[in-house]
């Protein structure tokens, strides 16, 4: 458990729209979940498909509630840019954690395990085993 | 021995090549990417050459770290963390010497090209720009010139290999006979060092 503090959660993709959709999906499929900073970081500044750094660091700065962050990406540059700015060691708040997971499956099952006071470990752990999610 | 106006000069000369062969990279990038290498590569350059303008960089590790700074931020795909990281962990192994040799410059690439191999992945051989750079660095000890030429030998040799890194690799055998745009870019930036060197800056 995090000690009251939620985990805040970033979600990056190449599209400005996959991304603010999937977060209001996960929201909305947690029931709300208005305790949970979700943030989106879809697409480059000024508009387009790519992976905006600054977008990332904005996104996280406000996801952050000092609970940690969970960071979801979808492919590409936008899973680099996210490695690049946590090599860096100061563009991302303390305790940010790029977490390996399916981008919307993975984004519903962060959110709802970061509505219920979990902390970062768990939604990291949660958002992972979505990985496992079988359909047929 | 190489000065922080050398760095820039390099940069500058980069940033020259990358708007000259801009549409080449492109083209190059839309038979196996996604058709945006040159003009993503485009906007980076030329935010860093707008960036070394306006900020001070007293030493070679100063300008190199800046530069990738601005590549992780502006280029907008894959190659803005690569080359951000390639020349910001070389900014960083430079320290702060106000000169540098040739040797020490070679380290620092390597540790560059370390942290690239890292971030990504990728191995040599993987039709990736490492198949420009590492041939490149290990060339380095050998003269500008010789940098260049083995860049330039390996961005041609990516021609029969299959990608395996990126999104080239969805394409399986069909990536086989394209030569590899982040190849291709990895030797104008290698060359770039040549003609930094000779001082005909952006003149070729």
């Amino acid at each position: 458990m995090s000690d009251g503090k939620p985990v805040g959660i970033v979600l990056v993709s190449h599209s400005a729209e996959v991304a603010a959709s999937v977060a209001e999906l996960a929201k909305g499929l947690a029931g709300g979940a208005e305790a949970v900073p979700v943030a989106a970081a879809g697409g480059r500044e000024g508009g387009g498909l790519g992976t905006s750094a600054e977008l990332i660091s904005a996104a996280a700065a406000s996801a952050d509630r000092g609970g940690g962050v969970a960071v979801l990406t979808d492919l590409g540059s936008a899973v680099l840019t996210v490695k690049a700015l946590l090599a860096e060691g100061d563009e991302l708040p303390e305790g940010t954690r790029l977490v390996d997971a399916p981008f919307l499956e993975g984004a519903v099952a962060a959110v709802v395990t970061a509505a219920t006071g979990a902390g970062l470990d768990a939604v990291e752990a949660a958002a992972t085993e979505a990985y496992g999610y079988r359909k047929v | 021995m190489l000065d922080a106006d050398f760095f820039r000069r390099w940069m500058t000369v980069a940033a020259a090549s990358v708007d000259r062969e801009a549409d080449r990279l492109t083209a190059l990038d839309a038979a196996i990417g996604d058709a945006d290498h040159g003009s993503n590569l485009q906007r980076g350059f030329r935010a860093v050459t707008a960036a070394l303008e306006k900020e001070a960089t007293d030493t070679p590790g100063a300008v190199l770290t800046l530069a990738g700074r601005q590549l992780i931020s502006t280029v907008g795909g894959a190659a803005g963390p690569l080359y951000g990281t390639l020349l910001r962990r070389s900014g960083k192994a430079l320290g702060d010497a106000a000169e540098v040799g040739t040797p020490q410059l070679a380290e620092a690439l390597r540790a560059g090209v370390d942290g690239v191999m890292a971030l990504g992945g990728a191995a040599p051989g993987d039709k990736t720009m490492l198949d420009a750079l590492i041939p490149a660095v290990d060339a380095l000890a050998d003269g500008f010139a010789a940098a260049r030429a083995a860049a330039e030998a390996g961005a041609v040799a990516t021609v029969p290999l299959q990608a395996r890194k990126g999104r080239a690799s969805y394409l399986g055998e069909r990536s086989i006979g394209h030569q590899d745009p982040g190849a291709t870019s990895s030797a104008l930036l290698i060359a770039a060092l040549e003609e930094a060197a000779s001082g005909a800056e952006g003149s070729r």
